[in-house]
């Protein structure tokens, strides 16, 4: 059972408090847009095997969009952060690059 | 290779069974192929015999990094139908379902098929017209369905509770030559006939690399060494982000878990396959006896092989009130596999930007049914460098120009 803390309420959720809302970050293109960047942002997916950023909605709770880091190979959760942001904060990177030296994700490491 | 008959049977009786022959071969890679197949689960061995068969390329290695079937081929609950809505699937999943009919004379191995019949329950008004319009559309496609009523869904099907009370059941869409399959032996029994061409079934062979000069594939990188090929099909189901990834692009793909479980055995009680989609349950009986139980796959990016165990229970809880029958009945295993979802949750075969280089993948959580068509058109795509009429409405490109196989919406199916 994936357990994750909503940064809004702090507090511990079951996975069946929540609801998953896909990969996190993606840049909304619109039109005016490349087919590239288009088709990029609506089906290419990093799809990693371990770190993965992606986002959450506190369903069943607050309600509000939240995001998670987590490692697809083993469930690890790294930390949570607010919807708020376009990238994952730097503390929990730094978090991230002491359990897994060397990560990458898009454009971050 | 002994060839597998009755009399074989009774010959080797005589002689306390010491002259069967291993299955297949299990030699060390060779430097450089013809093709080289990345992934033996149905999709690759199949891909593999029939580009032997079909086109008479028998130079060719399929590299597993596991053992043959244990992906997803050997985790799945074997449903076979061909019931779609749409024209690409419904040609690329009767093609199947017309092979599999004769899979175990033309493999010489058993693979069990069993055209029991394959009922998809309407347990809603919006379902009932759904599997009516998917009805008219297979007597177009030449597929044989139809829509029954409920009468006859409690004939076929004794167990079932028709009246409800929260999901009645208001028809179903039938198809009477689907139904189930061995799925070990539909990838023994491939591997059996690619052994026997000629070609190298090598397992524990993981490919961690690709290698590529001006744009074309040259072979892969294997944690057994490095092999060359002309041409390279990647057909890893749930890994197929991650290997396109070696290979320089990138995929509307991904990866989650689907979970699957068995009861204990009882005696046989029901001999047709039937799905529940509304509630997101499917049932079979196994020769065993063991109620064979399907559930909804996971919401989120997984590779762990296991699920969420709150999908089991929306199952279980759904399917009870459908078959009040196994409200008593002790649960025996469960498990997962990583299936690998695309954005119109249609399958991908189609050559890639990388040159030489082709991939099949996209089958998420029904590609156990479409194995032999599949690798029928995948076969032909890489042996002519081009896909033919099965394939050509599977590329990559239909996410870019928008031509989506908008199946699962429109059927509302899930398997
Ligand atoms: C629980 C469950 C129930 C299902 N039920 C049904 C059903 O009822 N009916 C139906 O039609 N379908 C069903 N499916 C879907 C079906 O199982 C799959 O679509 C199908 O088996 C995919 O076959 P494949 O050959 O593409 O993949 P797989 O069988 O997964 O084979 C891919 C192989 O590639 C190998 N591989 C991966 N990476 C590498 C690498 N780097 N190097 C070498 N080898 C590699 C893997 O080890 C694996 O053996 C179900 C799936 C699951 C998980
Ligand atoms: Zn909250």
């Amino acid at each position: 059972m994936l357990i994750l803390d909503c940064p809004y309420c702090g507090i511990a959720c079951d996975e069946t408090e929540l609801s998953p809302g896909g990969e996190a970050h993606l840049t909304r293109f619109g039109p005016g847009s490349s087919e590239d960047e288009f088709e990029g942002y609506l089906f290419m997916r990093e799809n990693p095997r371990g770190v993965h950023f992606e986002r959450w909605r506190h369903a069943h709770g607050c309600g509000k969009w939240f995001h998670a880091a987590r490692d697809t190979m083993t469930m690890e959760v790294f930390g949570t952060y607010p919807a708020q942001t376009t990238e994952p904060p730097a503390e929990l990177r730094k978090t991230i690059s002491e359990k897994r030296p060397g990560w990458s994700w898009r454009d971050f490491s | 290779m002994t060839r597998y008959s009755a009399f074989a049977v009774a010959r080797e009786a005589f002689r306390d069974h010491q002259g069967w022959t291993r299955a297949w071969a299990s030699p060390e890679p060779k430097r450089k192929y013809d093709v080289i197949i990345i992934g033996a689960g149905g999709h690759g061995l199949a891909t593999a015999y029939y580009l032997g068969k079909n086109h008479g390329i028998r130079n060719v290695a399929i590299l597993e990094k596991g053992w043959l079937g244990g992906g997803n081929t050997g985790r799945n609950t074997t449903i076979i139908r061909s019931n779609y809505l749409q024209d690409p699937s419904a040609a690329i999943y009767e093609k199947a379902r017309s092979l599999y009919e004769d899979l175990s004379q033309d493999l010489n191995y058993n693979v069990m098929f069993s055209p029991r019949g394959v009922m998809m329950l309407a347990q809603t008004e919006h379902e009932v017209r759904g599997y009516k319009r998917t009805a008219y559309a297979n007597a177009l496609q030449g597929v044989k369905t139809e829509f029954i009523s409920p009468a006859r869904v409690k004939e076929f099907c004794p167990i079932i509770e028709i009246r409800g009370p929260r999901y009645p059941v208001l028809g179903a869409l039938w198809q009477a030559r689907g139904g189930t399959a061995r799925h070990d032996a539909v990838a023994w029994g491939y591997a059996r006939k690619c052994s026997e061409m000629g070609m190298d079934v090598i397992q524990k062979c993981e490919v961690t690399g690709i290698r590529s000069d001006g744009g074309v594939v040259k072979g892969v990188t294997t944690n057994r060494g490095d092999i060359d090929c002309d041409k390279l099909g990647i057909v890893v189901a749930g890994h197929s982000g991650h290997v396109a990834d070696m290979a320089g692009f990138r995929l509307p793909i991904e990866s989650v878990a689907l979970q699957a479980l068995v009861s204990e055995p009882i005696k046989p009680c029901m001999d047709v396959v039937v799905m529940a989609n509304t509630v997101h349950g499917y049932m079979s009986q196994s020769d065993k006896g063991e109620m064979v139980i399907g559930g909804g796959a996971d919401g989120y990016n997984n590779y762990t092989q296991r699920g969420s165990f709150h999908h089991i229970e929306e199952t279980v809880r759904a399917l009870n009130e459908t078959f009040p029958i196994i409200s008593r009945l002790k649960m025996l295993r469960m498990w997962g596999g990583i299936v690998d979802m695309t954005g119109d949750r249609s399958p991908i075969i189609s050559p890639t930007p990388l040159g030489n280089c082709f991939i099949n993948c996209g089958w998420g959580t029904g590609g156990f049914k479409a194995i032999p068509g599949s690798g029928w058109a995948t076969a032909e795509m890489i042996a002519k460098g081009a896909s033919g009429p099965l394939a050509a409405e599977f590329g990559l490109d239909r996410f870019r120009e928008g031509r989506f196989i908008d199946e699962s919406v429109a059927a509302g199916v899930a398997h």
